[in-house]
């Protein structure tokens, strides 16, 4: 610190550059101390159950130190990265040659992406592992856009999706293999199907704002599991559905048979072609949802999803029914969520209440958030992160999803906003400019 | 001349709890003029205001609207955002309540909701974009871009409500209650806060919509110099009871009205008091 020197004129952001070595140790110091207090009983000391049942202890205070070592040097390390980032607040001036290249590379990747999606059974066509993950990532990807009305466009809090998914899975399910109609019959009624459950759901919750809202929704979501569970004669109970039938290509089976459509074309039969055939079809499901959405943002009912996010007493005052407003939203999105489901039937061929736990609204949620509310592409992108980099830290074992806290944890305090942290208007007179996330609402419920 | 006017507002009370905040308020406003409610701080006005609009039930009494078809409305018997939806009641907000993550046209565009509904067929023939779709939203862009250029934010028209100066969010307001395309405009203090230039434009703007739009306009302002200069009618209201009613010149030398707003000498209290039934 060089503090002899005082610049007759003071610049603000050179002074904070340079690092007060006083202040930073102080702030590790504090760090390190409340980490020591955490710790001493959690690592210093370790309990056990003796031989004959008494309590032996015994103190690691070897590693409660590297703890608090490792907290300081973090805390120092957190500092500097903080001083080298310059304050909050300021803006850094970027050289416009940098900020149009950003501005293309930004306005490029999602034709860039959806291309790439459509060439990974291409690419990777030998690579089971890849092809089943991207049907995964995809799969995550419509839920997150389905969401996304609802919590993105509408600003209703729901904790409670995985129920219409769940609700598309057992309908697809059950009507295959009890009444034998194709998946390409049941996959409307599915939608038509959660689609009505998205608006019982919304009546008893119209009235309901913010914390209320996300707690009943999540109860509703447990409701549907436990029904699930318990009606076992319709639903075989924890047993679940088992045999549910394979998609046709339009009604010719993906079989190795005579009249499977690789004998139809000639070609030799593999298994991979249903895989490949899953992906397209995930992919065109979700492709759809994101073209209804981004139709439905430009008519009167989306625009009236959006006010209703930002001021529901403006809208009331405007004429808006409030009521059927918040019901489409509902009904919107449980629909696309109840053709994920019968696509994650179709898919498995099995299906159990396990797989609609709350953690799947939890994950779907996260998305969503992590996505940049309201951002189409952001949803994309946070459902590659989420579950590709969940897979990504596969060889890190039990530490897998510490790291992976982590990382969550650093993005939402690198992008508070989600990862697209705009909103795109849908209309405009002369140029479309996006709007910063600080004017935008995230919605009251 | 009160079957000619456009709302009238008969014995109406609302009181929450033991609090009488409007009691036995009968007026009435007049087609195609501004009528203004003035008052202390307090005084009930912006209790009137919820209740014609829909926001409280009001404890007792009517409101009624008469349309230029002779259409009869009981205000009382529709809730929220039926007013503005049937009735063609619009109002805007003491406290600006616009959109503010959307552009300053997408506020404008919401004000049509009904219309654009309507045209896109509860939002199905919408989604395949038929071609009476387009139009009908060409049409609702043309609306929204004329009371812009109204209101003079043409320019600023995709920029985001919520970054917009104070004072044309205020305009803003108003130009999107008029895009519901209202018979009766209830504006709540449109010129509070604004500088002496802003309020004069305001002035001017909704002079101009009763002349051009027809459209009848109800007021609540403290800038008396708006109320004395564009109002025809006021009400005076002070404890939720109506003290006088007249054209600006005869309220500007109502003693009693001079009472409310400035207070009274110790020997008049009593006088006051038993005059207004306290």
């Amino acid at each position: 610190m060089d503090n002899g020197v005082t610049a007759p004129v003071p610049e603000p952001t050179l002074a904070s550059r340079a690092p007060d070595v006083g202040f930073i140790f102080k702030k590790a110091l504090i760090s390190a101390l409340v980490a020591l207090v955490l710790f001493s009983l959690m690592i210093g000391i370790r309990t056990e159950a003796g031989p004959a049942g008494q309590l032996i202890y015994w103190t690691r205070f070897d590693d409660l130190a590297a703890v608090a070592a490792a907290v300081f040097g973090g805390s120092i390390i957190v500092e500097l990265l903080r001083h080298w980032w310059g304050p909050v607040g300021t803006i850094r001036i970027v050289p416009p040659s940098v900020q149009s290249t950003l501005a293309v590379a930004r306005r490029a990747i999602a034709p860039v992406l959806l291309i790439f999606t459509l060439l990974v059974p291409v690419i990777f066509y030998d690579q089971r592992y890849i092809l089943d993950l991207g049907i995964l990532v995809l799969t995550y990807v419509m839920l997150g856009w389905g969401l996304n009305v609802v919590v993105g466009l509408a600003g209703l809090l729901d904790l409670g999706y995985v129920a219409f998914y769940a609700v598309g899975a057992y309908s697809y399910a059950l009507l295959a293999t009890n009444f034998g109609l194709s998946f390409w019959v049941c996959l409307p009624l599915a939608g038509i199907l959660a689609a009505f459950w998205g608006v019982l759901l919304g009546f008893p919750v119209l009235r309901l704002r913010g914390d209320y809202l996300a707690i009943v929704t999540l109860a509703f979501g447990e409701i549907i599991r436990l029904v699930i569970i318990n009606w076992q004669s319709l639903t075989g109970g924890p047993n679940g559905v088992s045999g549910i039938p394979r998609p046709s290509f339009f009604g010719i089976p993906l079989t190795p048979g005579d009249d499977g459509l690789a004998a139809k074309l000639g070609i030799e039969f593999s298994p991979t072609h249903r895989i490949v055939f899953l992906f397209y079809l995930i992919l065109a499901l979700a492709l759809l949802t994101n073209w209804v959405t981004i139709r439905l943002r430009r008519l009167p009912i989306g625009r009236a999803w959006e006010a209703l996010r930002e001021d529901e007493v403006a809208c009331r005052a405007l004429g808006i029914n409030t009521t059927t407003t918040k019901l489409t939203a509902f009904a919107t999105g449980a629909m696309f969520g109840g053709f994920a489901g019968a696509f994650f039937a179709t898919r498995q061929g099995f299906i159990s209440p396990e797989s609609f736990t709350f953690q799947e609204s939890a994950l779907v949620l996260a998305i969503v958030v992590l996505g940049g509310m309201g951002s189409q592409l952001g949803v994309a992108l946070a459902a590659l992160t989420m579950i590709g980099g969940f897979e990504l830290f596969r060889g890190l074992d039990q530490y897998r999803m510490l790291v992976f806290g982590l990382a969550m944890v650093l993005l939402m305090i690198w992008r508070p906003r989600g990862l697209i942290g705009h909103r795109a208007p849908t209309v405009f007179l002369k140029h479309s400019q996006a709007i910063s996330s600080d004017l935008v609402k995230e919605g009251h419920g | 001349m009160s079957g000619e006017s456009i709302l009238t507002v008969g014995h109406l009370s609302m009181r929450f709890g033991g609090i009488v905040a409007v009691n036995d308020l009968s007026f009435d406003a007049e087609r195609r003029e501004i009528t203004a409610l003035i008052g202390p701080n307090g005084a009930g006005k912006t209790t009137v205001f919820n209740c014609i609009t829909g926001f409280y039930k009001p404890t007792s009494g009517a409101m009624r609207v008469r349309h230029d078809d002779g259409r009869e409305i009981q205000l009382e018997r529709l809730n929220d955002f039926r007013i503005s939806k049937l009735a063609k009641v619009a109002r805007t907000f003491q406290n600006i309540r616009l959109f503010p993550g959307m552009t300053a046209l997408e506020n404008l565009m919401v004000a049509q909701h009904n219309a654009l509904m309507r045209a896109s067929g509860l939002t199905f023939l919408g989604l395949i974009g038929v071609p009476s779709w387009r139009s009908a939203e060409k049409r609702a862009i043309d609306l929204a871009r004329f009371w812009l250029a109204r209101i003079g934010l043409l320019d600023r028209a995709d920029d985001a409500a919520g970054n917009l100066p104070y004072g044309d969010q205020r305009r803003l307001e108003i130009a999107r209650a008029m895009c519901t395309e209202p018979a009766l405009l209830c504006l709540d203090e449109p010129a509070a806060g604004l500088n002496a230039r802003e309020s004069a434009g305001l002035s001017e703007l909704l002079l101009s919509i009763r002349a051009e739009q027809g459209t009848s306009i109800l007021l609540i302002e403290h800038d008396m110099s708006v109320v004395m200069e564009i109002s025809d009618h006021v009400v005076v209201m002070d404890y939720g009871v109506k003290i006088a009613e007249g054209t600006p010149d005869d309220i500007r030398d109502d003693p009693k009205v001079i009472a409310a707003y400035l207070g009274v000498e110790d020997n008049e209290v009593a006088a006051v008091e038993s005059e207004l039934g306290l």
